[in-house]
């Protein structure tokens, strides 16, 4: 079945007796027992609901995992995630991830034994370099946040194989409807679902999928002891979001697109980063890997001025944190997003007070770029 | 302020915009920002969102505490406090703990290389010869699950200030409304608010409050860093329920008495144990630090084989983990809720086969007993 074709199906083995199409949002945290010695399905709501469970089906489904997890945030998701290693252990992680998680990683793993090596992600010699006895998992995003650097997931996998870790990929931005990590014989994909999944800048949910049983079944075991779950409103909101994912997705991409091409022919735009532009460093292996490009995009104004001018003035798209709503958002990196990196650590990748970076929503983009038109390029 | 008053105002003036006197669920991940270095004080709801706000504000306040902080579950609150420690840390615990919270320290934070005591925390000298130089806190449950053993929290919090350690409290099933950690030397609280304090079998949260502002910071941080926040809708329910609380408690409290004296004289029933109860071994403790001896009852039945019966023939209480709501239910812990313990240290604890935990919800008291009465009666006698 094609994925438009799944969006819409997935998720929907719980199947209460009224036969609805949308699954009920259960609220129970616990649930009478018949037996002693024969349990129901269902025993307390941390452990399973039903309206999470169906969530957890439908991303599984779609990435081609055999289980998935949700979780109170995408932090939760990759906390949990990192909850899988050890004290000792060692992880490889691409260098431009995330804030939150270089924050988590170096901030709070690190005093439970976890090290990390922050690598060029991109070349995979360089994350080889990086592999060391104790070291258990490679952990990229493709594309990364906020550059938008590409990784090559087929050589991430089998570099991971061959050495015998996992691979871990945070597959936030570009979701199955795009890429499909696992099927790229990665071992676990992380979703912050706030974002494009669910779609709506109206809920914060993480989601995790393992590829195979024995992973899988210690992150939900994780999962349950942990206990960051995804509560039943969250987890019902963020499956209603997913049945328009590719949609929302395609016309986003097709605007997002647009706005790139904009973008690079203005004067004082100096940079643009986005994986659908032939000018970008990673745009061959992004084609060869997934469906799409994607809706986010980056860039850099000639000026800390400018660029404060762009974000003060906009109205059109929210300047806001994240990304992947129906509403554009613009965001500011430096003092947002990567605010939980020290300065040096973001100047080493690049990302300069003068980059903002704009998640393409559902407005019409001759809007959008009208808005953008007259706050770059008109004396203030 | 009485709590009473406090809990039912919650999140009252709050929305001075539209004056609504329930405070909106703020169903949204992040906030505009009016310009540039500038914030309304809200920038993504992970790190902070209205409707959690008001929440953990109210259960601050009801606990006399610095700052709350809400998670999506009990075990998530306090997987979150534990990242505050490090590997080679040590930690003394109350040894007849939730299971979940027992899962959680062995099979999952010792890989991580903290060490953990389980020790009687009713004996005081017992919790001071577990004290090792590594030694950073003590996790105790101010009424233990399932057997209500009563903490003595000054006396314990007393000799952890003399060896600089925090004093965590697991206080979910007193809620501050019967015992006030905080006003007795301890550290942090730390709630299953999935239980009295949402108190409708509806919510699953987790709640923790700190009394110092400088530890405070550090949860703050790690609830932000780690994520595991409470959503919206799920903290709406709480607030919501934590307006009741006090008179669920009340009428929980009148029911649980009449029924744990009722169970005692039940030729089926060997043993009952409630804080309430004159010759529990914690009663004049319990009066002394708390307003209150709970709604949580655990008995045992005279033989093994009275067990499956009797939660099979129980109508209204339903037989179903968690505790604490509206709704009375019955458990069976040494295959639920206890599960994950070992069999010689359950045998130890006394969570045995023949051990059910009650709790009572707010329905007739009588009605309750007719019950228990029922599913007590074996064929036999009848």
């Amino acid at each position: 079945m094609k994925i438009a074709t799944r969006l819409i199906h997935s998720g929907k083995d719980v199947r209460p007796a009224t036969g609805p199409l949308s699954v009920p949002l259960y609220h129970a945290s616990t649930y009478a027992q018949q037996s002693v010695d024969d349990f129901g399905p269902w025993d307390y709501a941390r452990s399973g609901n039903p309206t999470r469970q169906a969530l957890e089906e439908a991303i599984a489904e779609l990435e081609g995992g055999v289980c998935g997890c949700a979780f109170g945030s995408g932090m939760a998701a990759i906390s949990s995630t990192l909850l899988l290693f050890s004290s000792g252990d060692h992880l490889v992680v691409g260098e431009d991830v995330y804030g939150g998680a270089f924050r988590v990683m170096t901030q709070v793993f690190d005093r439970w034994g976890l090290s990390v090596s922050f690598v060029d992600a991109t070349n995979p010699s360089a994350m080889e370099a990086e592999i060391r006895g104790n070291t258990k998992a490679l952990y990229v995003e493709t594309p990364s946040n906020p550059l938008l650097k590409i990784s090559d997931l087929s050589s991430a996998a089998r570099l991971a194989k061959r050495h015998g870790i996992l691979s871990i990929v945070d597959n936030t931005f570009m979701t199955p409807c795009l890429q499909r990590p696992l099927e790229l014989g990665c071992d676990i994909v992380v979703h912050s679902g706030t974002k494009f999944l669910n779609g709506h800048s109206d809920v914060v949910c993480g989601l995790a999928v393992a590829a195979d049983l024995h992973v899988g079944k210690r992150l939900r075991f994780i999962q349950n002891s942990f206990g960051a779950v995804l509560g039943p409103n969250d987890s019902w909101l963020t499956l209603r979001g997913l049945r328009t994912l590719k949609v929302r997705m395609e016309e986003s991409q097709r605007s997002a697109l647009r706005i790139a091409q904009w973008l690079e022919s203005q004067p004082r735009v100096r940079r643009v980063w986005y994986p659908g532009l032939a000018s970008h460093p990673g745009h061959e292996v992004h084609q060869r890997q997934t469906d799409g490009p994607g809706a986010v995009l980056s860039f850099e104004l000639e000026s800390v001025e400018l660029t404060k001018k762009l974000l003060e003035g906009v109205k059109l798209a929210a300047f806001a944190v994240s990304l992947g709503g129906v509403e554009s958002i613009l965001s500011y990196p430096s003092k947002m997003s990567h605010a939980a990196m020290p300065p040096e650590q973001r100047a080493k990748r690049g990302i300069s007070d003068a980059l903002v970076r704009l998640s393409v929503g559902l407005e019409d983009p001759d809007d959008l770029i009208g808005e953008l038109d007259a706050l770059i390029n008109t004396a203030r | 302020m009485s709590l009473a008053t406090q809990a039912a105002q919650l999140g009252v003036g709050w929305d001075g915009c539209t004056g609504a006197v329930s405070v909106p669920i703020y169903q949204t991940a992040t906030f505009r920002h009016p310009s540039l270095g500038q914030s309304t004080g809200y920038d993504y709801s992970r790190s902070k969102n209205p409707t959690r706000q008001v929440l953990e504000d109210g259960i601050a306040l009801l606990e006399g505490g610095a700052r709350g902080f809400a998670y999506s579950s009990g075990m998530a609150a306090l997987t979150s406090l534990l990242l505050l420690f490090k590997s080679g840390d040590h930690l003394i615990v109350t040894e007849d703990l939730y299971g979940g919270t027992y899962r959680l320290f062995e099979q999952c934070f010792t890989q991580y290389g903290v060490q953990f005591t389980y020790v009687d925390t009713t004996d005081l000298e017992a919790v001071r010869r577990a004290a090792r130089p590594q030694t950073r806190a003590l996790v105790v449950e101010s009424l233990t699950n399932p057997l209500l053993k009563v903490a003595d929290i000054a006396g314990l919090a007393s000799i952890a200030r003399e060896r600089g350690l925090l004093t965590i409290v697991d206080n979910t099933f007193l809620t501050p409304y019967l015992l006030r950690p905080l006003d007795l030397g301890a550290d942090i609280t730390i709630y299953s608010g999935t239980k009295y304090l949402a108190g409708h079998n509806d919510t699953v949260c987790g709640l923790v409050v700190v009394k110092e502002p400088a530890i405070a910071e550090k949860v703050a941080f790690h609830q932000n860093a780690a994520g595991a926040v409470l959503g919206p809708q799920d903290s709406w329910l709480t607030i919501r329920g934590m307006k009741t609380l006090s008179i669920r408690l009340d009428r929980q409290q009148e029911n649980a008495a009449r029924i744990a004296h009722w169970l005692r004289g039940h030729p089926s029933v060997q043993k009952v144990y409630y804080p309430g109860l004159s010759d529990h071994p914690g009663h004049e403790l319990m009066s002394r630090q708390g307003k209150g001896f709970g709604a949580m009852i655990a008995f045992e039945v005279a033989d093994p084989a009275l067990v499956a019966p009797l939660l099979n023939k129980l109508g209204l209480i339903s037989f179903a983990e968690s505790l604490g709501g509206v709704e009375s239910l019955i458990t069976f812990p040494a295959v639920q809720t206890h599960a994950d313990i070992e069999p010689h240290t359950r045998q130890r604890l006394g969570i045995t086969s023949v051990l059910l935990r009650l709790s009572v919800g707010i329905e007739d008291a009588d009605d309750l007993i007719a019950d228990l009465q029922h599913a007590l009666t074996t064929e036999a006698a009848a």
